[in-house]
């Protein structure tokens, strides 16, 4: 077990280390420097030559990323190009609690209802329930989170309450709890999905299982059966799918956010790509990259735990 | 598992007495001839048969028929050009008898944009999957054909590129080659090789222990032959399913891409860029068929293409989670 561990968080590094210059090595040889984009028509060239001194483009390609590297290393990631004189550190840490908020949203709705949605259906197998629940599942996999957004805006805020049932749900802002409703389900829809199929396949597979056919034939009720029995063993590998739900999660709200008017990391992360805000567009790919990295290594090692019949 | 049916005509067998046959036409044929053979019942008679009683996998296929129809015939179908203005004057006008769809903020048919757009979201999906399969396969080959340290070396490039989220990646792609049609599905496919490179190299180095994988390497097979002759037809129904699962994924990515604005770029029309341009705060209210249509477009694509993979899947017996 040890020895995983080690070796799992021993090809931790390397992988973030690959990002770092793969995203960096892009960076630099995308056409076009960053901080003439900024906004300003009337630059002149003396004017453009001080900016990429002060940003230190004029350096190496190896100085330049030791630079990064080092400050990286003191979570420095320096001066936006798009917004300056704001420090991309600054504008992480105003955006990046909103998008965390409405990530760890989605993410509870979606396993709370997902599992929910795949007990029901396994026990209810090729009934109705599982019919509709299946179509559900199926719906909301399919559909890209923009177009899961607009569809419930169509419906609750312009639809509904064209025909007089206004529930109150509106468009941008994130002023009252109402606010955050539309952006969760939207968010939440595909793992949710996700969640819900693997739920189901893993419960039914327990169920045709021996362990459950003793556990009915001495006599314990289906309800004891499934509580004790069903789901404790079914829901483990659950477990397996939180790292892609993270991943869709988080690619999930750059759309979902600017769907809602939601001022989070997503929106700000599209403009510097296009700005060719550099130290931004790193950032922004450093965090969430590392983010899922990390989110990986725990799932294996946290399941490794639980799961007793797992041995590395 | 239905694979070992598409055992490949010209393989080393071992009769039951015993005896090696090569490619089949050994002692017994004559015989056998005279005989009345069982009706011949192949795997992709039997899968067709299948995915023909799978209601939701007919409806899939019906989309994706009518899809492909619209983007062949986009210019007999759309009434307007992609980019032509009916009247600037009549801009955001609603559906009516003339324009089924209504007009857009620019006084363009909806509907005729929306003909043009299937076209884009199609040649992505097609083209961006034909990239992957070409990189996946070769690597994921290789790999698996391999093993050792040929396996850990690649494999652990794929991890990486695995490890961040494929559509951030696509975007900083996209912004090293720049917008359009072309960069998009160039981007699409650098990207996603990778999970079409690991279920390859999954089924390569089962296959790799297999009996007649063996057989044929003894009788003298190189590794080319093996590969493409061998252990690659037995792969396919896996890779099958993966691309049915993979055109819509571009397609999705496609559409996000143009949605926020990076990908491709007006006058040429897509659904993605349709419902941006439609999303504006103003238009909601007052337009939104503007919105409607396009979301809709996208909506049932992707449910074509996943009702078809899933019926396709169970009908070719893969086994899979998604």
């Amino acid at each position: 077990m040890s020895r995983f561990v080690i070796n799992r968080v021993f090809w931790f590094i390397p992988t973030v280390l690959v990002l770092i210059a793969l995203t960096f090595l892009i960076l630099k040889f995308t056409p076009g420097s960053g901080v003439i984009s900024a906004g300003t028509q009337s630059i002149t060239d003396e004017q453009i030559e001080a900016l990429e001194d002060r940003y230190g483009l004029n350096d190496a390609l190896p100085v330049q990323f030791a630079t990064y590297l080092r400050n990286i290393a003191t979570f420095d990631f320096g001066e936006s190009f798009q917004f300056r004189p704001q420090r991309v550190n600054d504008i992480i840490g105003r955006t990046f609690p909103i998008s965390l908020q409405l990530g760890a949203m989605a993410t509870a709705f979606a396993v709370v209802v997902g599992i929910s949605l795949g007990v029901l259906a396994a026990v209810n197998q090729n009934g109705i329930v599982d019919y509709i629940s299946v179509l559900v599942a199926i719906l909301f996999y399919s559909l890209p989170g923009f177009v899961m957004g607009f569809l419930l805006i169509l419906l609750f805020a312009v639809w509904l309450p064209g025909r007089g049932i206004d529930l109150g749900f509106n468009v941008g802002g994130l002023a009252s709890w109402r606010d955050w409703v539309l952006p969760t389900v939207a968010l939440g829809a595909a793992p949710l999905a996700q969640i819900a199929r693997y739920t189901r396949s893993s419960m039914i597979d327990v169920l045709k299982s021996d362990y459950i056919r003793t556990a009915r034939a001495k006599g314990l009720s289906e309800r004891m059966t499934i509580y004790r029995h069903v789901m404790r063993n079914s829901l483990l590998p659950v477990i397996t799918l939180i790292g892609p739900i993270f991943a869709a999660v988080a690619t999930g709200s750059f759309f979902v956010e600017k769907v809602f008017n939601i001022p989070g990391m997503g929106p700000f992360f599209v403009e510097s790509i296009i700005a060719k805000d550099q130290p931004m567009v790193l950032a922004v790919v450093l965090i969430y990259g590392v983010f899922l990295a990390l989110m990986n290594l725990l799932v294996d090692i946290v399941y490794g735990f639980v799961d007793p019949r797992i041995r590395y | 598992m239905a694979q070992s049916q598409l055992h490949p005509a010209g393989a080393t067998a071992v009769s039951p007495d015993g005896q090696v046959v090569l490619g089949g036409d050994g002692v017994g044929l004559a015989g056998l001839a005279e005989r009345k053979l069982p009706k011949q019942r192949s795997l992709w008679g039997d899968a067709a048969r299948r995915l023909a009683k799978n209601k939701l996998a007919v409806i899939g296929l019906f989309v994706v028929a009518t899809l492909t129809f619209l983007a062949v015939f986009a210019p007999w179908i759309a009434p307007y050009g992609q980019s032509e203005v009916v009247d600037p004057r009549l801009a955001r006008t609603g559906p009516s008898w003339q324009w089924p769809m209504g007009l857009d903020q620019n006084g363009r048919d909806i509907f005729s944009r929306l003909v043009y757009g299937a076209r884009v979201s199609l040649t992505v999906g097609l083209v961006a999957e034909a990239i992957i399969l070409v990189l996946g396969v070769t690597v994921g080959a290789l790999a698996g054909y391999f093993a050792g340290k040929t396996d850990t070396l690649l494999m652990r490039m794929v991890d990486v590129v695995y490890a961040i989220p494929q559509i951030l990646l696509v975007m900083i792609f996209l912004n090293l080659f720049g917008p359009g049609l072309q960069n998009i599905f160039i981007a699409i496919g650098l990207v996603g090789w990778v999970t079409e490179a690991r279920l390859l190299r999954g089924q390569f180095l089962t296959l790799r222990e297999s009996e007649y994988v063996s057989a044929a390497k003894v009788s003298g097979a190189g590794p080319r032959r093996l590969i493409l002759r061998h252990m690659l037809p037995n792969s396919l129904t896996p890779l099958i399913v993966a691309a049915t699962f993979g055109v819509p994924t571009a397609i999705f990515t496609e559409a996000s891409l143009s949605y926020v604005g990076v990908g491709i770029m007006p006058p040429q029309a897509s659904w993605g860029q349709m419902v941006g341009d439609a999303s504006v705060a103003g238009y909601i209210q007052t337009a939104p068929h503007m919105l409607l249509f396009p979301v809709l477009a996208v909506g049932l694509t992707m449910l074509g293409f996943t009702f078809l993979g899933d019926g396709l899947r169970d009908a070719l017996d893969v086994k899979g989670d998604r």
